[in-house]
């Protein structure tokens, strides 16, 4: 007589779960309140300060064609609404230091550059390409994100969203 | 339990946890910002134009093919 294969399930089970690769964090959509920038995670640059301003943060990447077509814009941005509350932070997510400030010093932004090089704020965001950018509000709730850098069109979208927060003045103590 | 059924016992787990391994899409995407090599240069296979064309010719000329590049010709290889 063949005696039944006894499959041991829970073990099997236990195997499977243990094993099983952690879930993604959720990606950052409009409405969440973005991740605090943390200067000990985002080197190479000085973080300006963002508490009660409008925020533009960006990610990019040397690699990145189109991010090297939206810094202009960006800096135009900067030039426009820096004075009325507007701070921009662009975040490199370069694996290479060398990679970032070559970027930086041929690009000659306006505005704020820091890397990411462990990748922890851009992992925390979940972008969903790249460029991708955030408009924060003065709360620090994200009210605007794009996905990738359209050329005149993105540039456009975002003037008339920074006015649009710009012109919420500041929170409420 | 046998040395048999002990085996396929192991098995299973093995498969278990190379399923579990597949399972989720996260195990094997490069994410956004990991794909800095995927966007380098040496990636694209058209980055050279004469190996490019010197292909076209090979594939043309001695493959009966013509190319599929728009090139004319009939692909007899007689070119």
């Amino acid at each position: 007589m063949v005696t039944p294969l006894r499959i041991p399930w829970a073990a099997v089970a236990g195997a499977a779960l243990a094993l099983m690769p952690a879930a993604l964090p959720a990606q950052v959509k409009p409405g969440d309140p973005f991740p605090v920038l943390d200067p000990s995670v985002l080197t190479g640059g000085t973080l300006p300060v963002t508490s009660g301003k409008v925020a533009f943060i960006d990610f990019w990447a040397s690699w990145c064609a189109p991010c090297k077509a939206s810094f202009p814009a960006y800096s135009q941005l900067n030039a426009a609404y820096a004075g009325r509350g507007l701070v921009i932070v662009a975040v490199s997510v370069d694996d290479s230091p060398a990679a970032f400030r070559a970027f930086v010093a041929k690009m000659q932004p306006t505005f704020a550059t820091v890397e990411d090089a462990q990748h922890k704020l851009v992992g925390a965001v979940q972008v969903p390409t790249m460029p991708s950018c955030y408009l924060v509000d003065r709360t620090g709730r994200v009210r605007f994100m794009h996905a990738g850098f359209h050329g005149g069109q993105t540039e456009g979208e975002l003037r008339g969203e920074i006015e649009k927060l710009l012109a919420e003045g500041a929170p409420s103590p | 339990m046998s040395g048999r059924k002990f085996a396929l016992s192991g098995a299973l787990v093995l498969a278990a946890i190379l399923v579990a391994g597949c399972s989720t899409a996260s195990a094997v995407r490069v994410r956004p910002w990991e794909r800095a090599a995927l966007a380098d240069p040496a990636m694209n296979p058209d980055r050279d134009p004469l190996a490019d064309a010197m292909g076209d010719h090979v594939n043309f000329s001695r493959e009966a093919a013509n190319g599929g590049k728009g090139v004319g010709g009939s692909g007899c290889g007689c070119n």
